[in-house]
């Protein structure tokens, strides 16, 4: 506290004048910074992997508490049960819980997969202008999600990636989960045999299309195998619009 | 080498799991189980009650054979063995006292054997009980035994339907239990 009071007084009495006193402190401080970091502002590592381009764990051996996040996860469904009116309204609660994850998710998701195919490129040939990483296309987000997304996530790609059969509904995708991982641990009672908690896991989906300017709804179902008892399908059904601008985009040949 | 049945007794002495692993059982009524669940618990707590406790002056010379309830290898305890109350319990009243394994407290019946089967009792830190009876030639029995607290901390506890103290029912807890079981048969 007596410090930037005594700084200041000290400036004064060299400048004599009020006004100037605050530009004088900035520039004093600016300088001060410059000193103590003589090269250009932000510091690229020489291999060009910054802190964003690694997971916070050093080592890739080193893993997350999956009991601790299968607590956390069931304290989350629990505190979605409260003062619901059925198991839809539960979905759409654990959907909205997993909503701004998939929102904010999708910038590390674009840096790392953008960062690892223009740092080669970059490398190679030192043109400008890169290929946009963005999806423009359904099938090139489908992909996003079906393989980094989910390897970013859970440590593995997803396990099927399907379009609708039915000419009804051409607007419908199916990726499959054969053993989600939040579901691991959880057992659903027979009377709310509809329920997924993967639902929270459709909500980070359906943040990352609406990230990407996709429009869509998803929704967790089960379908069980014998093989795998939990094994979970997400169904994306993208908007109008999307289907809309869809056939202009295959017109003009964009991929 | 086989697991017959387990039951889970929660802290209170209610049953809150009940599950057969051989067919050809005798089945007992819902209710039978209820009261085989509340009876275990009171004999549980009457065994560690009367656990047998030396004299400290006594130590010196230890003529007691440790036919107790309380002892921690699991294959000498029993119930049935009737000299439970030593005779020195009973007159040495007013001087020190010491379990018959200093630092390991009474933790009553561990194990019961018959010809037939054998009823093993593991209590956990937090008061459940678990009782697993197998074929009584069968050995490792603590392993079975962890694995099946492991595996309940693991799909009972964690899941977020389950309310404690309340009746197990939980599908992939019973899917891996049996899973387990059958892989080791």
């Amino acid at each position: 506290m007596t410090q930037p009071a005594r700084h200041a007084a000290m400036l004064s009495i060299s400048n004599s004048g009020p006004n100037t006193m605050a530009g004088e402190k900035q520039q004093s401080t600016q300088h001060m910074h410059t000193q103590s970091q003589p090269s250009q502002g932000l510091r690229v590592p020489s291999n060009r992997k910054t802190i964003y381009d690694r997971h916070l764990n050093r080592s890739r051996s080193a893993e997350l508490s999956r009991a601790s996040f299968a607590f956390l996860f069931a304290e989350m469904v629990t505190y979605a049960q409260r003062r619901v009116t059925g198991i839809q309204d539960l979905e759409r609660r654990l959907n909205e819980q997993g909503y701004p994850l998939g929102l904010r998710l999708l910038d590390l998701l674009y840096y790392r997969t953008m960062s690892s195919s223009t740092s080669s490129s970059l490398s190679s040939s030192s043109t400008s202008a890169s290929p946009p990483n963005r999806p423009l296309r359904i099938l090139p987000l489908l992909h996003l999600i079906h393989g980094p997304l989910w390897r970013l996530l859970f440590n593995r790609p997803a396990d099927a990636l399907e379009h609708s059969v039915s000419p009804e509904t051409p607007n419908e995708y199916m990726i499959t989960d054969n053993d989600p991982l939040v579901n691991t641990y959880i057992s659903v009672p027979k009377e709310m045999s509809m329920l997924n908690c993967a639902a929270f896991v459709a909500g980070i989906i359906e943040g990352v299309c609406d990230g990407c300017g996709f429009e869509a709804k998803v929704t967790a179902h089960n379908q069980p195998t014998e093989m795998w008892p939990g094994r979970t399908i997400f169904l994306l059904r993208f908007g109008e619009s999307v289907m809309e601008r869809e056939k202009v985009l295959e017109r003009a040949g964009v991929k | 080498m086989a697991v017959f049945s387990l039951i889970i007794i929660n802290k209170a002495g209610g049953l809150v799991y009940q599950r057969e692993f051989q067919p050809g059982l005798r089945k007992l009524s819902t209710n039978d189980y209820l009261v085989l669940a509340g009876t275990f618990h009171g004999v549980h707590a009457i065994t560690r009650s009367i656990t047998p406790k030396l004299p400290l002056a006594a130590i010196p010379n230890p003529p007691i054979t440790p036919t107790t309830a309380t002892t921690p290898s699991p294959n000498i305890a029993s119930p049935s063995s009737t000299s439970t109350p030593t005779p020195s319990s009973s007159s040495a009243s007013a001087g020190g006292y010491t379990y018959p394994n200093p630092g390991v407290p009474a933790t009553g019946l561990e194990s019961l054997e018959t010809d037939k089967f054998r009823l093993t009792c593991f209590q956990t830190l937090t008061g459940t009980k678990f009782l697993l009876f197998t074929e009584p030639t069968m050995a490792n029995i603590d392993v079975v035994m962890k694995k099946i607290y492991e595996l309940y901390a693991d799909f009972v506890m964690k899941n977020p339907f389950y309310q404690l103290e309340m009746p197990v029912r939980c599908e992939a807890f019973d899917r891996n239990l049996q899973g387990w079981l059958r892989g080791r048969a």
